[in-house]
């Protein structure tokens, strides 16, 4: 076995008929923070379920922190923290009851447990909303909640799925910059992300997932690299305008990518590219000339933009 | 254009009717497609009382001289059955104006749905309160109709007693759907409701027995009770012992409230949903 | 508060107890006890709770024990003796409540936490598995009933409803009734689908409640009809509970408590077999 906290040999979910995930390999190092990107429904969640040990696998192989989900779960998720997709903290109970109650079910001690919410209430910045019940708490505040939550058994591999949706900027950049604090003490972090600018900021490494396969791995910049150039030059054309200009436009471009609303120019040389489009008689409605980014990887190898 | 049914700009959008129509009609297509999830508490529990309680035990009851003179000499299957229809309107309403109206305000939100359509809060009120309505008469023409072939009814007047039991459940339908309408907090009281008001009206307002069999003081108090006047009504139109001035008493009674109830609904729902 | 933590801890906590060594660790942890610290954390007014679990069975001590006793006048006790209507139905009660409860906590309770609250979702991404969430319910059942039973013992004592000193017995016989009952919604919640199903479960609830010899008195059915009423689990929940309370001890108890004992270990049976793929998919 390689140092690595997670491992998947052909990983497979069905659930029924529907195959959610279907063959995957992948390996997660201690120390790293590691990303799924994909459209609705390509798996991703499916898989963090897998891995946090709640939801069985249907074949292949898995290991966590060097155990068998099927048969150490308890001990693995000890270890794990979870910060599901959609929020399941306890309604019923206040904020700081609901990280009490949750640190003694992994077995801590009251006292210790107490200490612990004092210290998580003012990591995530609520505080002052410590006695309110959950039901009072805004849709970005029990978010934090759920990510504080996650952090009371000190674990040492932590599972983010969309950890970020709902939150306005300011929150989300505390989450980044906490995060990135838990990333310096060791923790490794395993995080689904819709933000690219949020895999490029914090993950590094990334798998892009569709419809249950991985279809690219890498850094963010290799995988931009890799799959998109340099620049992209994005021109919005009238509506009806557009037919047939991506055949006229197919050799100024290494690619052409058609949007609803716009043509995607992939180029080295983007202001080269806009020069001959003119010259072919192009007008568009704007243009615009941009580094490539993670969403243009995205785009290439889903044939989906990733905010749908 | 008059797609949609509606008229030129300037006319009003929608005739009262045509609004309550539309919103009974959403309420139907739900009901048709999940009335067997309710279809037991409402038809099925009024009859097992009533085949617990009327049947074998009634004859137990019906050999009591004591008894024979409190229930006025008629056979206890025949005093308990238009009490049970009654008891069984008010039940069903009480649940039907409490959580599907909370959570349509609050977990669903189909009411700011409803009335982002031409259907204003007034509207909807008086549509959601027919739909119950309609839904207290469907179960309680289905517990008529299968205890009439047992011999529980005597003659017609069982018709005016289920047109008595569905008024009494709607005059306390409406206030409660008010009280629905207006509570924003996440625990809600109708659990306690039906435990603590509904439950001890059922048991005291003379379903089971007359309520000369309380003392005094209770027997001034069952005067509040929606469901006493009820069943005094439907009892008597069933057995056809109603009189005019105590009837006229009744339903003044049940008129009010369900009158009170509808104001406050109305007030409600506006204050919610136009803020 | 305090003193029910304690209680839970001691009931909850067979942590080297037998369950652990039969159960793998992927169903069971022995931390069932944390749930009930939960649910006891929920309903943090323990007066307002028994109070309202009292009430439901007083009121109809009350309104048939006093209105329709007065009708029926005194009914013929388990023993044979001249009995009132209002000592008749008062063990019923307590057997019917002691159901009813364990039947709402362990069917609709659980089913929404599961569904709608998405609780265990939460716990079981903590180390407990689907048998600590299970006895956990099961053990907050039996601390609510257990109270309920005792406030409406009480009553029972206070209004001299009770003629027989076996009647200490009664408490651990209304625990082992809840208990038994609970096991059985446990079972029936692994197989709801959605709340068109909870139906059924009122379907079965209602019918015991008012048929078994809890209102109306055996005798008064055609030999048929006994015969079903005595099929019913809660015809022996009651049926014991009365001989105690009336002091007709005789051997026949011990047929009723192997129904229930029976029905218990069903219960936890078809549960502890289905609880994994109820709330792991
Ligand atoms: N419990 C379940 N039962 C049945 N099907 C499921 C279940 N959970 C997920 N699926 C299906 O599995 C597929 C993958 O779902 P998954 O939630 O893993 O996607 P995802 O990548 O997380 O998508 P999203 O970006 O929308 O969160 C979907 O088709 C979904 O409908
Ligand atoms: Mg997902």
């Amino acid at each position: 076995m390689s140092d690595s906290l997670v491992q998947a040999r052909g990983l497979r979910k069905w659930f029924g008929a529907l195959e959610a995930v279907h063959g995957i390999d992948f390996d997660v190092q201690a120390g790293e923070v590691f990303g799924f990107l994909g459209p609705n429904g390509a798996g991703k969640s499916s898989t963090m379920r897998m891995i946090g040990c709640v939801s069985p696998r249907s074949a292949g192989e898995l290991q966590v922190l060097g155990m068998d989900p099927d048969t150490d779960g308890p001990w693995i998720r000890s270890r794990l923290g979870v910060v599901p997709q959609q929020d399941n903290l306890d309604l019923e109970l206040s904020v700081q009851d609901n990280l009490h109650v949750y640190g003694r079910y992994f077995g801590i001690s009251r006292a210790a447990v107490r200490a612990k919410a004092v210290e998580l209430l003012d990591f995530v910045q609520l505080t002052d909303r410590a006695a309110d019940p959950v039901e009072q708490l805004s849709g970005g505040m029990k978010r934090r909640l759920t990510i504080a939550r996650s952090l009371v058994n000190e674990p040492e591999l932590m599972l983010l799925d969309e950890p970020t949706t709902g939150l306005d900027p300011q929150a989300r950049h505390l989450l980044w910059d906490r995060l990135f604090q838990l990333k310096q003490q060791g923790v490794t972090l395993i995080i689904t992300t819709h933000y690219m600018d949020e895999a490029e900021q914090l993950c590094d490494r990334l798998v892009v997932m569709d419809g249950g396969l991985i279809v690219a791995e890498g850094s963010p910049r290799e995988l931009i690299a890799r799959y998109a150039t340099r620049e992209v030059l994005e021109l919005r054309l009238r509506p009806g305008a557009r037919n047939g200009w991506d055949e006229t436009l197919k050799d100024v471009a290494d690619r052409v990518e058609e949007l609803p609303d716009r043509l995607l120019l992939y180029a080295s040389d983007g202001e080269a590219a806009l020069a001959a489009a003119h010259q072919r008689g192009v007008q568009p409605v704007s243009s615009l000339i941009r580094r490539s980014t993670l969403e243009d990887v995205f785009l290439r190898l889903t044939g989906r933009s990733l905010v749908d | 254009m008059t797609a949609h049914g509606i008229a030129e700009p300037g006319s009003r959008a929608l005739s009262g009717w045509q609004a309550m129509l539309r919103v009974v009609e959403g309420l139907w297509i739900w009901y048709r497609r999940n009335w067997r999830a309710t279809a037991v508490s409402n038809v099925a529990q009024p009859l097992l009382y009533l085949a617990a309680f009327g049947v074998g035990f009634g004859g137990l009851i019906d050999a009591s001289p004591h008894a024979a003179q409190a229930t006025g000499g008629v056979p206890y299957l025949l005093y308990l059955a238009p009490a049970l229809l009654t008891v069984s309107a008010v039940q069903n309403a009480t649940f039907e104006s409490t959580y599907p109206i909370f959570s349509a305000f609050r977990s669903q939100r189909t009411y700011w749905g409803i009335t982002a359509t031409p259907i204003t809060p007034a509207q909807l009120v008086t549509g959601q309160l027919v739909g119950i309505a309609l839904r207290l008469t469907v179960s309680a023409t289905a517990y008529v109709l299968v205890i009439a072939p047992f011999g529980a009814i005597r003659g017609p007047g069982v018709l005016a007693a289920l047109v008595f039991a569905v008024l009494c459940g709607m005059a306390f339908s409406a206030p409660l759907m008010a009280l629905a309408a207006a509570w924003k907090k996440g625990r809600t009281p109708f659990a306690a409701i039906s435990r603590f008001v509904v439950l001890p009206m059922v048991l005291f307002s003379g379903t089971f027995f007359p309520v000369s069999q309380l003392p005094r003081a209770v027997q001034a108090l069952v005067r509040i009770s929606p469901l006493w006047h009820g069943t005094e009504l439907a009892r008597g139109a069933a057995l056809g012992t109603l009189r005019l001035w105590p009837a006229a008493g009744h339903l003044a009674y049940l008129t009010a409230l369900l009158a009170v109830g509808v104001l406050l609904s109305r007030w409600r729902f506006r204050v919610r949903l136009t803020p | 508060m305090r003193a029910l933590q304690e209680l839970s801890r001691a009931l909850g906590a067979p942590r080297a107890g037998l369950l652990m060594r039969v159960l793998p660790p992927a169903l069971y942890v022995g931390r069932a006890r944390m749930l009930v610290l939960r649910a006891s954390r929920v309903s943090r007014n323990i007066w307002i709770m028994i109070l309202s679990g009292v009430c439901e069975p007083l009121f109809f001590l009350v309104a048939m024990g006093q209105g329709l006793g007065g009708l029926v006048g005194a009914v013929v006790g388990p023993a044979g003796q001249q009995l009132s209507y209002a000592a008749f139905i008062a063990p019923g009660l307590l057997a019917a409540s002691a159901m009813n409860g364990a039947v709402y906590d362990t069917t609709y309770s659980v089913f929404f936490k599961l569904k709608y609250a998405k609780l265990y979702d939460a716990v079981l991404a903590t180390p407990l598995g689907p048998m600590d969430i299970a006895l956990g319910e099961i053990i907050w059942a039996l601390i609510r009933g257990g109270m309920y039973s005792a406030g409406f013992l009480m009553i029972m004592l206070v209004t001299g409803l009770i003629s027989s000193p076996w009647a200490v017995l009664a408490l651990p016989v209304a625990l082992f009734v809840t208990f038994a009952f609970a096991s059985v919604g446990m079972a029936a919640t692994s197989f709801m689908r959605s709340w068109q199903d909870f139906g059924l479960v009122q379907l079965a609830v209602l019918p015991m409640f008012l048929f078994s010899d809890t209102f109306v008195p055996l005798s008064v059915y055609s030999p048929a009809a006994q015969w079903l009423t005595q099929a019913s689990p809660l015809y022996h929940a009651v049926t014991l509970l009365r001989d105690l309370t009336t002091g007709a001890i005789g051997w026949s108890m011990l047929g009723h408590g192997a129904y229930l004992l029976v029905m218990t270990a069903a219960g936890i049976l078809v549960a502890s077999g289905r609880l994994k793929a109820l709330l792991l998919h």
